[in-house]
């Protein structure tokens, strides 16, 4: 691309975004070239072009997208920007597939701080590079001051299925357990410390990673014994395990004492009246693993540096009523139901 | 029986039922000040927040309780009624400082654990001379509501189930102190525990109540020693008496009207008064007939004997009393227990 002159430069260290960044003109096409091109940089974006060509390889593809409108913007262990990236690689990840592309589109409130929006498109560019996935499409909208909270992102996500593959709800059998990839809560923990009115000193840090590699590892020693795949976003385990309940018209029975939750975000939880199993997380994964293959699935999640504290916390039973049971370290039993209500707005 | 909404989520949450004896049968008590307030006192809520000159500051687990007309904070908020869901009632005062010219009214409920603060909020925006800030107080006492549970002439009508003995409240008791239970256990001739919210505390206190039983003893018995003395805690319940006097009587969800169980502000914090305030005025609506939150918080009925539980009643859409928080009998039985009805039913 032809190099542009611009009267001024962009002053990203005081600067902030105002209308005319996102109306079309040469403020636009300077915010674009100068910051998000900057930080995504690859040659599909390079070309300038409405749209994106690829190739795509043999095998079905998936796609995904998501919003996220996480609110504070940056929190401990990542931003708005990370979290965007790795969601929706998640999204495409947990159907088995390997993530190729990400487009994103930004809503900017105006007066958003070029400097913040810096940071924010640096650590998706980072993200992406990190998963070895491209931002190879993107769109900026500028909204009046107070039409938005900061900055809205959305990210749409396509990869590409190996064949044979086609993990779904449905497929849970009676036996099957569940395996989870590490630690419950940690996510939605961190938001938690940091809103405004609720703040705590912790260290309790944001899970938020892009999970396709630990995927690949226990799609290598699985297989189609990977009945479903989720990643606990919001609702958590909780929720997450009801969807699979009611479409596989299955039961699950799960160990307390199995469960790992991190004694920080144990505490942090009862402190506010909520239950880890509600809370999100962005960095894990649940699997519903036919029982013959099982630890063979454990032992590869365990060998990947994010699957470390892979966990089987149950099995799938036979329950005409569909219900998510829990065996408490006190001995006694109890459901553990759908999240009622909003837990924490704008978690995600 | 268990008083507290928050032994009640304990026992569930830990599954306590299904490591007690056959013969020791927990009944779940009124002790959640979310579930027992009256459908009027939401409406007037609501009524309130409805002005266009109020901010209605309230804690977030009041915002899905239906009012009368099925309407609950959280709907009002979506048509536009400024509602703000806050965590302390520093927030509250934070919020009337920002907004001078608002009409920032906090909504004060709880047990005698949360008067307090709300005292020393009332204190605080007295000191900072904030105008525009009130309270709209429904605090409730918890002894008056034991008595009711005993003694009321609502029991005529619904049958009386011999309860053997309480689990004292832990967190009201560390206010109260252990001393006003007392005249409880010495009249009604009933053994009560103050415990803990650990499941260790409950089971121990519910063993020291068995012994009570056993051996013909009506105490008042302190197993959560470790917060709570026969006095309580001197400086808040006078920075309580200070500001707040008796009501003659207050509507409880699923009890009626319980004499001498609710505060209002005294005429010298009139102006601080949101219903004085704003001339806010009751309108006693009856609860759904086919109701039986009375029968469950009194132990003679169970959730699964109510017509409405599981059915039209869920914690999604609460009609009763007890469905309205966690902390209720049945949403407690709903969310965490309900495995146990198949059970039974195919046993």
């Amino acid at each position: 691309m032809r190099a542009t002159a611009y009267q001024r430069k962009l002053d990203i260290e005081n600067g902030r975004v105002d209308l005319s960044h996102g109306a079309g003109g040469r403020a636009m096409a300077q915010l674009i070239s100068g910051l998000f091109h900057e930080a995504f940089g690859n040659e599909w974006l390079a070309r300038g072009n409405d749209q994106a060509a690829f190739d795509v390889g043999a095998g079905r593809m998936v796609m995904t997208t998501d919003g996220y409108v996480v609110s504070p913007l940056f929190f401990p262990g990542g931003n708005i920007g990370s979290l965007a990236v790795h969601g929706t690689i998640n999204d495409v990840a947990m159907g088995g597939a390997r993530p190729l592309y990400l487009s994103a589109s930004f809503i900017i409130e105006e007066g958003f701080r070029f400097s913040d929006l810096k940071t924010i498109a640096d650590s998706m560019g980072e993200a992406a590079r990190a998963a070895g996935v491209y931002i190879i499409t993107g769109d900026t909208k500028v909204v009046e001051r107070g039409k938005a909270d900061g900055l809205f992102i959305s990210t749409t996500g396509v990869g590409v299925l190996a064949d044979g593959l086609d993990l779904s709800a449905e497929k849970a059998r009676v036996g099957d357990r569940v395996l989870v990839s590490g630690s419950l809560g940690d996510h939605g923990a961190a938001i938690m410390s940091r809103r405004q009115n609720l703040a705590f000193e912790t260290e309790i840090v944001s899970d938020s990673a892009a999970l396709h590699d630990l995927v690949a590892l226990m799609v290598a020693a699985g297989g189609s014994s990977i009945r479903v795949m989720r990643d606990p976003t919001r609702g958590g385990l909780a929720a997450m395990l009801n969807e699979i309940a009611h479409q596989s018209g299955l039961g699950f029975r799960l160990q307390e004492e199995a469960i790992p939750v991190k004694p920080a975000v144990a505490a942090a939880c009862e402190l506010l009246g909520l239950d880890p199993l509600h809370v999100a997380n962005e960095g894990k994964l649940v699997a519903i693993v036919a029982a013959d293959m099982a630890d063979a699935v454990l032992a590869a999640m365990r060998g990947h540096p994010l699957g470390c504290d892979a966990a089987d916390i149950g099995e799938a039973v036979a329950d005409s009523h569909q219900f998510v049971q829990l065996s408490t370290s006190f001995g006694g039993g109890r459901i553990v139901d759908w999240l009622l209500g909003e837990q924490l707005p704008r978690i995600c | 029986m268990e008083f507290c909404g928050g032994h009640t989520h304990a026992i569930s949450r830990y599954g306590l039922e299904d490591i007690l004896p056959a013969n020791v049968r927990m009944i779940h008590g009124p002790g959640c000040p979310v579930c027992v307030l009256p459908a009027s006192r939401i409406d007037m809520a609501i009524r309130l927040a409805e002005r266009p000159e109020v901010t209605l500051c309230v804690y977030g687990d009041l915002m899905r309780v239906p009012g009368s007309q099925g309407k609950s904070l959280l709907s009002a908020k979506a048509f536009g009624a400024d509602i703000r869901m806050v965590y302390s009632t520093l927030d509250a005062i934070r919020i009337a400082e920002q907004a001078p010219n608002r009409e920032v009214v906090f909504f004060a409920i709880g047990f005698e654990t949360t008067t307090p603060p709300t005292a020393v909020m009332i204190r605080l925006a007295e000191k900072k001379w904030l105008k525009s800030f009130s309270v709209f107080c429904n605090h409730v006492l918890t002894p008056s509501a034991m008595h009711s549970i005993l003694e009321s002439p609502g029991i005529r009508n619904i049958g009386r189930v011999e309860i053997d003995g309480f689990l004292g409240p832990a967190h009201v008791s560390t206010i109260i102190g252990t001393e006003p239970y007392e005249v409880l256990a010495e009249q009604f001739g009933k053994p009560i525990v103050i415990a803990g919210f650990e499941p260790l505390d409950m089971m121990q206190a519910i063993l020291m109540l068995v012994r009570q039983v056993n051996e013909g003893r009506h105490e008042v018995e302190n197993q959560y020693s470790r917060a709570v003395t026969r006095k309580g805690n001197r400086r808040a319940q006078e920075e309580v008496s200070d500001i707040f006097e008796l009501r003659d009587q207050f509507e409880w969800r699923g009890l009626g009207l319980v004499p001498h169980s609710g505060l209002k502000l005294k005429q010298a914090y009139a102006q601080f008064d949101a219903e004085k305030r704003f001339a806010m005025h009751e309108v006693r609506v009856a609860d759904n007939p086919a109701c039986e939150c009375g029968a469950i918080l009194r132990g003679v009925k169970r959730p699964v004997d109510c017509k409405l539980f599981g059915t039209v009643c869920t914690p999604e859409i609460p009609i009763g009393s007890c469905m309205v928080s966690s902390e209720g009998a049945c949403a407690a039985h709903w969310t965490y227990g309900r495995f146990r009805d198949y059970q039974l039913r195919r046993a």
